[in-house]
């Protein structure tokens, strides 16, 4: 397990969370290179059927991260975003995909630095679980 | 106030008795028509059926443990839009259940229904049921509920109640303008009549029912049956856990899954009026069929299954009533009712939300409070 690679896919809000990866990128911080970026403008227009494909088409972990509390630029779709994670955790686990997988972040745009340290973390207790199931086994 | 009267009962017929009590519902001024499960003239058949003629109500039969479809979906259809003149609703507990959610979407409306439920006998499933009934619909009725009734059971012959039935804890109706009883009730004589809404008094004031109390062993009766389905439930509750807690073992669960898509037609509470999976959304390109394929060396088609059913929890397991249509649609005998009715209990839970228990309650997925769910954001430390 050594040289496993997780994958990340992190459904990230065009007016905080991206902006904090494109700051942590100018700034050069430094973050793994595990995180596959989909910029999407509000976390409330991540569907779930997103989030499912993305388990089922082998991805090791979903991220979905928005604006803090209050700061959603559509006023309440991080709120309605949360709702959302919550019901995808109490229905993926039922099937084996573990709740660590999916997580869900308030990143500010000026946070880069939480940016970076969150992506390294993800990975690394990634890492500590192994790949995930759909990666090599069939699901149809 | 709840109230409660009678329906007196003779020869220990119950259909009669029930039929009786329908033609006099239908009488009263406004209600225009009643929605009730009827013996079809042509086949031995008992299927949901609008009636405006008294004399029509001789095929009345909501006791059958006949249960074709979820007519919450039919009383949909009938409610969307005034109708010049109420429909009062005979319908089982589930059906009122699933009826209440779609109002909740807007896709029916109380103002012009009333809804009767009887406490539920269940029913077989529908290939057990053609098994069992004979030539004589009233007579294979009468000796389903003679037996259910006096204990000794719906099995018979080869057939038994569905797993849905056997499941389902909410067999007394919870939300109906009037509920009748059966169970700890000595059916005999008389059936139970109870108002549950201001319309429900009103409508039993207009009936002219002789009054009555509720007899003193109907809770523990209840009660007992209410405990014998719920552990019932909880065994099936964990063999799907058992069966499909992982990736694999849940394809190996929906193996036989041909995309029909079936069972979200049959779902009363599956309320999107295109589904997104029979969309051009999943009619892919050719090309991408094979760039999967090359993934693995080796896709399933039709694709999508796991997704399909994935995404059809996220969607309505909150509002799940656990009718079991769905596995009555299945032409591959997935039971598709077990593993929603279990992912369901878990998001219902989540949400402290139980499917039509009262039309006040808001369908969890569509409000949000500020102040909630700390605990799942963040990555698991401080
Ligand atoms: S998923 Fe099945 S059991 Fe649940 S409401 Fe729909 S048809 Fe009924
Ligand atoms: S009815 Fe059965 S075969 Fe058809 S989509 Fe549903 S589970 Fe699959
Ligand atoms: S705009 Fe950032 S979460 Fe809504």
């Amino acid at each position: 397990m050594g040289d496993f690679e997780p994958t990340i896919i992190a459904f990230v809000c065009n007016w905080c969370t991206y902006t904090a990866a494109d700051l942590a990128g100018t700034a050069r911080l430094g973050y793994p290179p595990n995180v596959r970026l989909i910029r999407v403008m509000c976390t409330g227009m991540v569907d779930p059927k997103y989030v499912i494909k993305a388990f089922l088409e082998g991805t090791d972990a979903v991220l979905v991260s928005g604006c803090n509390p209050g700061d959603c630029h559509y006023i309440n779709g991080n709120y309605k975003a949360r709702r959302r994670i919550k019901l995808l955790k109490e229905i993926l686990p039922q099937f084996g995909i573990e709740d660590e997988r999916l997580r869900l972040t308030w990143i500010g745009a000026s946070d880069g630095i939480m940016f970076a340290e969150i992506m390294t973390d993800m990975v690394a207790q990634l890492k500590g679980m192994g790949p995930s199931e759909a990666k090599t086994a069939m699901v149809i | 106030m709840a109230k409660t009267a009678k329906i007196n009962v003779t020869e220990g017929n119950l259909l009669a008795s029930l039929q009786g009590f329908f033609k006099a519902v239908l009488r009263v001024e406004d209600i225009s028509a009643i929605l009730v499960p009827q013996h079809l003239p042509m086949k031995n058949m008992v299927m949901p059926a609008l009636v405006t003629d008294p004399k029509q109500l001789e095929g009345a039969d909501p006791l059958a443990p006949a249960f074709p479809m979820n007519a919450a979906k039919i009383a949909s259809r009938l409610t969307r839009k005034p109708a010049g003149g109420k429909v009062a609703a005979v319908l089982r507990p589930c059906e009122i259940r699933a009826f209440i959610e779609l109002v909740k979407l807007k896709q029916g409306r109380m103002e012009n229904v009333l809804l009767v439920g009887i406490d539920c006998l269940g029913a077989y499933q529908n290939k057990d049921y053609f098994k069992f009934v004979g030539d004589n619909v009233t007579e294979s009725t009468t000796r389903f509920y003679q037996n259910v009734l006096s204990g000794k059971g719906a099995a018979m012959k080869e057939v038994d109640l569905s797993p849905t039935c056997k499941a389902c804890e909410h067999c007394i109706p919870g939300a109906a303008d009037l509920g009748i009883g059966l169970f700890g009730v000595d059916t005999a004589n008389q059936l139970l009549v109870q108002t549950q809404t201001p319309q429900g008094e009103e409508l039993l004031t207009r009936l002219n029912l002789p009054g009555s109390q509720e007899p003193a062993g109907r809770q523990k009766a209840v009660n007992a049956i209410i405990a014998e389905k719920t552990t019932y439930r909880d065994n099936m509750y964990q063999e799907i856990a058992a069966a499909t807690n992982s990736l694999e073992k849940l394809t190996t669960y929906l193996a036989n899954c041909v995309n029909c898509y079936n069972c979200r037609v049959a779902c009363p509470v599956c309320y999107c009026k295109e589904c997104v999976f029979v969309t051009d959304v999943f009619n892919h390109e050719p090309i991408q069929y094979l760039r999967w394929a090359n993934k693995k060396g080796v896709i399933k088609m039709p694709t999508d299954t796991v997704f399909y059913h994935l995404t059809r929890m996220a969607h309505m397991s909150t509002a799940c009533i656990g009718c079991g249509q769905c596995s009555n649609a299945c032409p591959n005998d997935i039971q598709v009712m077990e593993l929603f009715r279990a992912v369901s209990s878990r998001t219902q839970e989540a949400f402290e939300y139980q499917p039509g228990r009262s039309i006040e309650e808001e369908p969890p997925l569509s409000v949000f409070r500020e102040d909630e769910l700390a605990d799942i954001v963040g990555i698991g430390h401080a």
